[in-house]
């Protein structure tokens, strides 16, 4: 099932080249899950931007990794302990009082410290289950290659919930993270919304985390969600932008990865990372050319 | 099992000395990331490092080098690109996130060029100082002592430009340049703790201490030296405990002491909101100079 010794090799005939890579089944599963993981983690990831929780979100991105080395060594499925681990970081997270947007130094500490603690579990219960020093790495780095149909069913099932949560509080949340103060005013349950958005938030870095690996999650959270954030500030063009731009990395880095001996996580994150410098760089120019286009129009209409 | 005979084995006072030193330069520096709201500027250092050291390792350079090369050039690069703000915490987790990324391309590389080098990312990403050998540790204890310099050199003008950046700059402090010169202490730091406790720990180090001693005194000097202290104090607990206990990773012991360290202050000491450091500073500073 492993491509070790030989690579396939681009024909620059997509068909056949497609047709190729979706003879194998592992490789039509990795494509589901990574069309499943990018919805999820591009919707998720715009809102985890736009409330500046990028911390928050690393370090349930973190969390899983504990979750799936604890269920190891209990012998239990990994799936258990990624939810039970996210979601009971979430909580923890969600427990500790927000100062302000952004929050202060000290809460930063305070989540940082959770981060670590998780890790560091996570390399103990690894240190005590002998022989799983192996699989390190693709917990950590995550493995497309090994993705089993009845994973993605859960993975997809677990994002149509955590979707259909999402929307339900979407208009309201949306209201809380731009201006919290005047939402609270309002009556909008500020509070209640923040820990529901931060327990939405740690099961969609426990799904994702089981096929991206731990700390990869992380980027296709942040990083699509950052571009549509440089192109538009209009909510649902936003979200439209950041699930393209998110489908847009996985499907180039699930082909990359295929045709090379480098891991899947290397090509995700530096296509996300050229897409991102590419609408700075579009919304860099964009501002210029508004700047200069009063200017002729006034220079034109003096001359007439 | 006597507490002395953990002194007989060289590895175990390698790691003493090499532990010490950083976790006495990683106390002061975390200090200030709490004071000045980077923690997440150094969790991102922290994955520079992972990055930075196995680079190093595929090229076939010393581990070391790749580790400070990258985290300084990396807090260099964040440092020179935006001003500290919120809104940079986006771009600061792009780039990371691709660091990361980055990190995995150097695994593959690494580990697959020889079938012994399969745990080498295990030991960047979690350490091994118990692994140190005599000249690794006085290499880590020199760097430590350096960095420990440099943050008392700098520490009064950079308690003033973190407590109020407006007025310090007003008053001529270089408050750019102090930033600057921090990130990079913080890069140093994030390098010199991957060696005790893996890239992804060092973040617990330097987090965790400071977070205990903003909460247990208001004054700075004072935090400072107590953030030093408490750092010191739990690694050593770690490794004595992971002495004591051989199945406990010394990583592990170090990252339990000092979290349970930092949850005791944090249910036993109730913070001080009227007399926390930036209003006693604030208020300070409606008459004349602030009293830091």
């Amino acid at each position: 099932m492993s491509l070790t010794d030989t690579y396939p090799v681009w024909s620059w005939n997509p068909v056949t080249d497609l047709r190729a890579m979706w003879a194998f089944p592992f490789m039509v599963n990795a494509f589901r899950a990574g069309t499943v993981v990018a919805i999820l983690a591009g919707v998720i990831g715009w809102y985890m931007v736009l409330r500046r929780q990028s911390f928050a979100g690393h370090t349930l991105a973190q969390v899983s990794f504990p979750g799936a080395a604890c269920a190891t060594l209990l012998g239990i499925t990994p799936v258990v302990g990624y939810f039970a681990f996210c979601v009971g970081a979430a909580l923890v997270i969600a427990a500790i009082p927000r100062a302000g947007q952004g929050g202060s130094g000290q809460e930063a500490a305070l989540t940082g410290t959770v981060q670590a603690f998780g890790l560091a579990c996570g390399f103990l219960f690894v240190a005590l289950y002998k022989g799983f020093l192996g699989g390190i790495n693709s917990l950590l780095f995550g493995s497309f290659l090994g993705i089993t149909t009845t994973q993605v069913a859960v993975l997809t099932a677990v994002a149509a919930a955590t979707l259909a949560m999402l929307a339900l509080i979407a208009r309201p949340l949306l209201f809380a993270s731009v201006d919290p103060d005047v939402a609270a005013v309002r009556g909008v349950p500020v509070r209640v919304l923040s820990v529901a958005f931060l327990v939405l938030l740690g099961t969609a870095t426990a799904a994702t985390s089981q096929i991206t690996g731990t700390l990869l999650v992380f980027a296709l959270l942040v990083m699509p969600a950052a571009t549509a954030q440089q192109l538009t500030a209009r909510p649902a063009a936003g979200l439209a932008v950041s699930v393209l731009v998110g489908l847009a990395v996985t499907w180039t880095g699930l082909i990359a990865a295929y045709y090379s001996p480098y891991s899947i996580g290397f090509f995700v994150t530096t296509f996300a990372l050229g897409v991102y410098a590419l609408a700075r760089l579009a919304r860099v120019l964009a501002q210029a050319l508004a700047r200069r286009a009063p200017a002729s129009v006034r220079l034109s209409g003096s001359a007439v | 099992m006597s507490v002395f005979t953990a002194f007989d084995h060289p590895y175990f006072t390698h790691a003493l000395l090499a532990g010490t030193g950083i976790a006495a330069a990683a106390g002061p520096v975390g200090y200030f990331l709490v004071l000045r709201a980077q923690v997440f500027t150094g969790d991102a250092l922290g994955h520079v490092a992972f990055t930075g050291g196995l680079a190093a390792l595929a090229l076939g350079y010393d581990l070391r080098l790749g580790l400070f090369a990258a985290t300084v050039v990396f807090a260099v690069l964040i440092g020179a690109l935006g001003r500290r703000g919120r809104s940079d915490d986006v771009a600061i987790g792009s780039v990371f996130a691709w660091i990361l990324g980055l990190g995995a391309f150097f695994l593959t590389l690494y580990s697959t060029r020889g079938a012994a080098h399969g745990t080498a990312g295990v030991s960047v990403l979690f350490g091994s100082i118990f692994g140190l050998s005599a000249g690794q540790a006085g290499v880590a204890a020199l760097a430590a002592a350096v960095i420990c310099a440099s943050v008392a050199l700098i520490a009064r003008p950079l308690l003033f430009a973190s407590v109020d950046e407006t007025v310090a700059a007003a008053r001529g402090v270089p408050v750019r340049v102090l930033g600057l010169a921090f990130l990079v202490l913080v890069g140093a730091c994030a390098a010199e703790a991957t060696q005790a406790v893996g890239s992804l720990l060092s973040l617990g180090l330097l987090a965790a201490p400071a977070g205990a001693a903003h909460r247990l005194t208001a004054r700075p000097y004072h935090a400072l030296a107590l953030s030093g202290g408490l750092a010191v104090a739990e690694m050593w607990a770690g490794l004595g405990l992971s002495y004591a206990a051989p199945r406990l990773p010394p990583s592990f012991a170090i990252l339990a002491v000092a979290t349970a360290v930092y949850l005791a202050t944090l249910f036993t000491v109730r913070p001080r909101r009227g007399r926390t450091m930036t209003s006693r500073a604030v208020r300070g500073n409606v008459p004349g100079r602030p009293r830091l």
